[in-house]
């Protein structure tokens, strides 16, 4: 099978650290910044750090959206880290309503300012938190998830969460302050991940060996 | 409850580790590369580099030490010494780091909290509060590691950094830094009441009951500590089973 990751390079986010991440799992990393790269991808990765309208203005400028749009479509593995997770969705209510990609029905929602028993939460969070096994899942089989334990400690920075409209979409949450927030989503060929697996340690990097394997 | 989370602190000088007392005294380790991987294979949470003359000299490796670490060390980094603009901040984060942590500029220039954490996120904008108890018994700031008084006062300055947009307060007590005697808790209780964003205790750290201390008495989120494990007196490993023992959640399973 093939080893070869294309990583989007959209002038948002961390690129090196996603590219290094796959290299130490024995990838063949392309970064690319254009439409064509994109169509060649064989596996795109759809990094982003920072605001949703801001990062979607960017996948816009230069049409690079529709692009990952036909890509998903055509059944090419797609990987969203952070808020490359979240341009999967359909919208988010970050600052207003914008669109997004639309690739996985729901929306991007803000992390409830209190937890379930009424403190005030600290957003965003920031840190190490467990995965945690979503709606009625028994296990991570046949997912970009099967080498991960359940529990696993991964890292993430976000004041958004993405909510599918179908719980079979949410894969795996994380618990912060009581609230559930979905941590790992998938529809077919198309991965999120909220978290950033290549800031989680081993059991990160293994979530991108996995997802190599797909 | 969240994750207590455990940082390595990794001061440099040039291309080399160091470490000093009272931010003074500076002595020679070795490559931090070095020490980056060890501590990233043995479960460290976090790493902070930070550049103790940068500010002073005006340029630094740190770039160069990051883009290194961004190949082996998977764990989130933090760099700070010597930033002055977003631009310098844009380039480390392409670097590889995660977060900035900016003190001199901070206080010569307030209004860069509030530019990094706009262009960036709050996450990414960590304030580094280097700070010295006075006869007045109010802690002052002080700039370019611990060589230069401010006038500020610790507690007015951790509020208005947070007021302007920083994510996190790196909180180092130059009193306690080096000296192995634990956390300068009195310091560390006045910054958790007064802001609402974490702190991250620094300076101090003797053996894992000062971090045990700094947590339940200090309320910090995160511990940084340097020499403690530059000269192998514990490991990351037995630091946190302490901390679960005492049960301060805390990440364990990395494999």
């Amino acid at each position: 099978m093939s080893n070869l990751v294309t990583v989007l390079d959209y002038g948002v986010g961390n690129i090196l650290s996603v590219a290094r991440g796959f290299e130490a799992v024995g990838a063949s990393v392309n970064v690319t910044t254009t439409v064509e790269g994109i169509e060649n991808a064989q596996r795109l990765i759809l990094p982003g750090v920072g605001a949703f309208a801001a990062g979607m203005t960017e996948l816009k400028k230069n049409h690079l959206d529709s692009a990952i749009i036909k890509l998903a479509h055509s059944g090419v593995p797609l990987l969203g880290i952070c808020l490359g997770m979240q341009f999967l969705m359909d919208s988010s209510e970050e600052f207003g309503e914008t669109a997004g990609l639309g690739l996985i029905p729901g929306k991007v929602l803000p992390i409830p300012p209190n937890s379930h028993d009424g403190d005030s939460l600290i957003v965003p969070h920031i840190g190490w938190s467990g995965l945690e096994l979503s709606g009625d899942k028994k296990n991570w089989d046949n997912s970009i998830l099967v080498n991960t334990p359940v529990h696993s400690d991964v890292y993430f920075v976000h004041s958004f969460f993405s909510q599918p409209n179908n719980q079979d979409h949410q894969l795996a949450h994380c618990v912060y302050g009581g609230n559930s927030l979905s941590a790992v989503i998938c529809k077919e060929n198309v991965m999120g991940c909220q978290f950033h697996p290549e800031k989680s340690g081993l059991i990160g990097l293994n979530i991108l060996r996995t997802f190599l394997s797909i | 409850m969240q994750n207590t989370r455990v940082i390595a602190r990794l001061d440099i000088k040039g291309p080399n580790l160091i470490k000093g007392i009272h931010l003074e005294g500076l002595r020679v380790l070795g490559d931090p590369h070095d020490f980056a991987k060890k501590y990233y294979i043995e479960g460290i949470d976090e790493l902070v580099y930070i550049d103790i003359v940068a500010s002073l000299y005006g340029r630094s490796k740190l770039t160069e030490i990051v883009k290194n670490a961004a190949k082996d060390v998977f764990v989130p980094m933090t760099v700070g010494g010597g930033i002055r603009s977003v631009e310098d901040v844009r380039d480390l984060l392409r670097a590889g780091a995660d977060k900035v942590a900016i003190s001199t500029a901070a206080v010569e220039n307030p209004d860069l909290i509030r530019d990094v954490s706009r262009f960036f996120g709050s996450q990414c904008m960590v304030l580094s509060l280097e700070a010295k108890k006075q006869p007045d018994s109010m802690w002052e700031v002080y700039t370019n590691s611990g060589r230069e008084r401010t006038n500020l006062n610790a507690i007015d300055w951790a509020k208005q950094a947070e007021e302007l947009g920083a994510g996190e307060i790196l909180l180092t007590s130059i009193d306690a830094e080096g000296t192995r005697k634990g956390f300068d808790l009195d310091l560390i209780k006045a910054i958790t009441d007064a802001v609402t964003i974490p702190v991250i205790a620094s300076g101090g750290m003797g053996k894992a009951q000062d971090l045990i201390d700094a947590v339940t008495i200090g309320g910090v989120k995160a511990v940084a500590m340097a020499d403690i494990l530059h000269y192998g007196r514990d490991s990351i490993l037995d630091i946190k089973n302490t901390m679960h023992e005492n049960n301060i959640p805390v990440r364990l399973s990395h494999e």
